[in-house]
């Protein structure tokens, strides 16, 4: 590989390429459980030209390439397995075009959700975009590739249900438009009414290209927002709440969550039921149709609605929510993880009882949350674990509860959201073979050489 | 090797809160915003730390510029929502101790320690000059009920010497009953102490607490934001007794009390707020309440004030080591450009480490006939009565 960090100096400029062991060390990582392993130059490109003169000289010589948005995916989907250039996307941090008509935004590869959310707030207040509860350094495009989800995924669908069309740039180099963009200066539309060719990029994990432009939809902000928080001792009606909650078809999100930590939470299923209005009057009518349409549990006294504590409330109406970064710190370790099986909500009792069968097994705090999706369609679960980052029996038993969360997950039938390399395994061993080797035909018709994000999806 | 952050740093999840204002508007670790690898974040440099105490990489050049490119600023303090966040400076200061031990910190940095060591200034400048600026300045006595404490860019850097003469100029008309030390004011250590150097910070603190004492001062007032920092907050450790103040702080007692009248002045103003006077000790307010004092000027805030203040680049003796220059993503070039779209003509600031690096990123930005810096004490000066 001898001249390629000269061709990458010549490319992004010295100050913006990396071959030094503390790159290479950071960048060999993430922050969850998944081993290391370095790659042997990292990169930060500014604009497009620059991304494809990168992938193209990778293509050219066969070196891997890895983009990375925020990193924060936890299952290691950044890390470069296989060695090569890691791409850090974040220096494409422009917002090129807000069409507040139309409602979309369009912004680079590298822009991250707390930027974006701040420039609306401060110049579009009653447009948004659905930010997940990750840190605001995470990546609107990374998002979108692994079918993330966010605050308006309860109305909307998967956050890669809301992208409204690409600029990718291809293994082997090509600069492609995907949407309405190929063909319009507009950006409303990821495919229809043409083939919807945005699936050959989102869900791949970096693995078909590069995005370098991405639109997005943009929905209404309503000028009030409030939560109320349902709970529960039994997680068996937590299905039926739901169905009875989303048929109101008023409901912005909702948050369904279990720990035992601290002590006051244990042993109750809460479910955070979030809405919005224009008034006081809007919201106090949309409380009155949430508690009528649970009346009945609180009659029955399965369940009742909580007083939530001021402090409580503003956390949990913050979005995203800073302080669901602390349950890293539960252990005073600096780690969590976790399995994010999508499921439909039917098993949400089955996988919650999971949850608390692996902390006790292998004596680590859980945390199980979901997510409703699109009324109810499926619900993004997770098997939370934290970690003493400095404790390896600790981390030890925390990969083996997620290993044993995600054979579960696979088992009941569910699918596991950003997975791991042995989830992607589990996944592609259960897949019908014809769909399999129709993912290997797309990637080896996209990527003849092998080079994005090599070791995910291999099939 | 202290165990507190030994066996703490680890602790870091690497969310990356710690990059941001508190609204997300724009990044604001200041060595992350000029050099953009995640190495240079605050999370970077904890998992770098943990991972040379580990051994899993050897002490480099780029390390330590990694190490030592942190201002102190405390955004990342601000923003990380961890229950340590407190700690996490303290945690770099121990980190530079340890290196500091083993001698392998960058030239620069070696050389700030050299020189506040041999001319008890970073500039390797003579202490027979130090109070060269302030002539015709009463020297401290014993009746006096302040001491004002100078520092070594308002002793020795032309811009900041003006803010000195401004100040003294300011406390003579409100009457204020002070003095200074001239030629044997020493370096307060502030830098000496974020930068990794215990021994000769230690030297510094004991030798001013015994001048001071041996004088009989009550009641410091700083121009620096660093010296008033410093002798606040951690001198008492080392049995200092003094009531100490930043000079905004005093000026403010003194209009309160209407013994700085002010003339109207029709101009612009954009503040920026110091690290060590905001983030460090929540002082936010007094200076832009002596501004308010002005009749007539237009205080503007820029997007990232108060506790999101974007640092100068100047913390932790960077203004002298130049560790973060050379780039238009140089803090000082982005704050200046930042000032200037608010549409001020003048950039206020209340500490001399700013004063010298903004009016550097001035020259470079090219803003010279649109944005001027000036002390809050400057603009008192020409608008009192």
């Amino acid at each position: 590989m001898s001249g390629i960090y000269e061709s990458l100096v010549k490319i992004v400029g010295e100050d913006f390429v990396s071959n030094q062991q503390e790159e290479l060390y950071f960048y060999g990582r993430d922050p969850g459980v998944m081993p290391p392993h370095k790659p042997d130059y990292v990169v930060m490109p500014k604009n497009t030209e620059e991304v494809q003169q990168v992938v193209k000289l990778a293509n050219k010589e066969k070196i891997p390439i890895v983009p990375k948005g925020g990193g924060l995916a936890l299952t290691g989907l950044v890390i470069p397995l296989k060695g090569g250039i890691v791409m850090d996307m974040k220096r494409m941090d422009k917002i090129l075009e807000v069409n507040a008509k139309n409602r979309y935004v369009v912004v680079e590869g590298g822009v991250s959700q707390g930027i974006l959310k701040a420039f609306l707030d401060q110049n579009y207040p009653d447009l948004r975009h659905s930010v997940p509860e990750a840190p605001p350094i995470t990546t609107i495009a990374a998002n979108a590739v692994i079918h993330g989800q966010g605050r308006l995924s309860q109305q909307y669908g998967f956050n890669s249900d809301m992208v409204n069309g690409f600029e990718v740039v291809l293994p082997t180099g090509e600069i492609c438009k995907i949407g309405s963009c190929s063909v319009s200066p507009y950006w409303f539309s990821k495919g229809p009414p043409m083939p919807d060719l945005s699936g050959l990029f989102l869900g791949w994990l970096g693995t078909t290209g590069i995005i370098t432009k991405i639109g997005l939809k943009l929905y209404p902000k309503k000028r009030l927002i409030d939560v109320e928080v349902f709970v529960t001792d039994t997680e068996d009606i937590i299905p039926d709440v739901v169905y009875k909650i989303t048929h109101t078809e008023l409901i912005e999100d909702i948050g369904v969550w279990s720990q035992p930590k601290p002590r006051m939470f244990s042993g109750n299923f809460h479910l955070n039921i979030f809405f919005t209005g224009d008034t006081e009057e809007e919201l106090e009518l949309k409380r009155k149709i949430i508690y009528h349409a649970l009346q009945e549990y609180i009659d029955s006294k399965d369940g009742g609605f909580m007083q939530v504590p001021s402090d409580l409330k503003a956390a949990f109406l913050a979005n995203p929510q800073k302080t669901m970064s602390n349950f890293a710190d539960l252990r005073k370790g600096g780690g969590f993880e976790y399995s994010g099986p999508i499921i439909p909500v039917e098993l949400y009792p089955q996988f919650v009882k999971k949850v608390q069968e692996l902390g006790t097994k292998y004596r680590v705090i859980q945390n199980a949350s979901g997510r409703v999706i699109q009324q109810g369609h499926c619900m993004m679960f997770s098997f939370a674990f934290t970690f003493n980052r400095a404790d390896h029996d600790e981390l030890d038993r925390v990969r083996k509860a997620l290993h044993e969360a995600a054979e579960f997950g696979s088992e009941k039938g569910a699918l596991l959201w950003k997975p791991t390399l042995y989830e992607q395994k589990m996944m592609i061993d259960r897949m019908d073979p014809n769909t399999r080797n129709l993912m290997k035909k797309v990637k080896n018709l996209l990527d003849p050489n092998g080079i994005m994000n090599p070791g995910n999806w291999e099939v | 090797m202290d165990s507190k952050y030994t066996e703490q740093i680890h602790r870091c999840f690497r969310c990356g809160w710690c990059k941001f204002t508190s609204d997300y508007r724009d990044l604001n670790c200041p060595a992350y915003k000029r050099f953009r690898f995640d190495t240079y974040s605050t999370s970077g440099r904890l998992w770098l730390i943990r991972s040379w105490l580990n051994e899993e990489i050897k002490w480099s050049e780029r390390l330590s510029e990694i190490l030592y490119t942190c201002t102190a600023c405390k955004n990342c303090v601000e923003q990380c929502p961890m229950g340590f966040a407190p700690d996490i400076v303290d945690w770099i200061v121990q980190a530079r101790a340890d290196v500091v031990e083993s001698g392998q910190i960058p030239a620069r940095v070696s050389r700030f320690f050299e020189s506040v060591y041999g001319y008890g200034n970073p500039f390797k400048l003579l202490r027979s000059e130090r109070g060269a600026w302030a002539d015709g300045v009463k020297r401290y006595e014993h009746s006096d009920e302040y001491l004002l404490y100078i520092g070594c860019l308002g002793s020795y850097d032309e811009n900041a010497q003006k803010m000195s003469k401004s100040l003294v100029d300011l406390l003579n008309k409100a009457g204020v009953s002070f003095g200074i030390l001239g030629n044997d004011e020493e370096c307060c250590g502030n830098e000496v102490y974020t930068l990794g150097e215990e021994g000769l910070f230690q030297m510094l603190t004991e030798k001013n607490i015994r001048q001071f004492k041996e004088l009989g001062v009550k009641n410091i007032v700083t121009l620096s934001p660093h010296a008033f920092n410093i002798m606040k907050n951690t001198y008492p450790i080392y049995g200092a007794d003094f009531r100490v103040y930043h000079y905004t702080q005093l000026l403010n007692e003194m209009a309160e009390k209407k013994r700085l009248p002010q003339k109207k002045k029709k101009v612009k103003v954009t503040y920026h707020d110091p690290c060590f006077l905001g983030r460090y000790n929540r002082i936010y307010e007094e200076p832009r309440k002596l501004l308010k004092s002005i009749l007539d000027l237009d205080i503007v805030e820029m997007p990232r004030n108060r506790k999101d203040a974007f640092c100068c680049g100047g913390g932790s003796g960077n203004f002298a080591t130049d560790l973060l220059a050379g780039s238009e993503d140089s803090p000082s070039r982005v704050r200046v450009r930042e000032a200037h779209k608010t549409g001020a003509s003048i950039l206020a600031v209340a500490c001399p480490g700013c004063m010298v690096m903004l009016k550097d990123a001035i020259k470079a930005e090219n803003l010279e006939d649109k944005l001027t810096v000036m002390d809050v004490s400057q603009l008192m000066l020409e608008s009192s009565i």
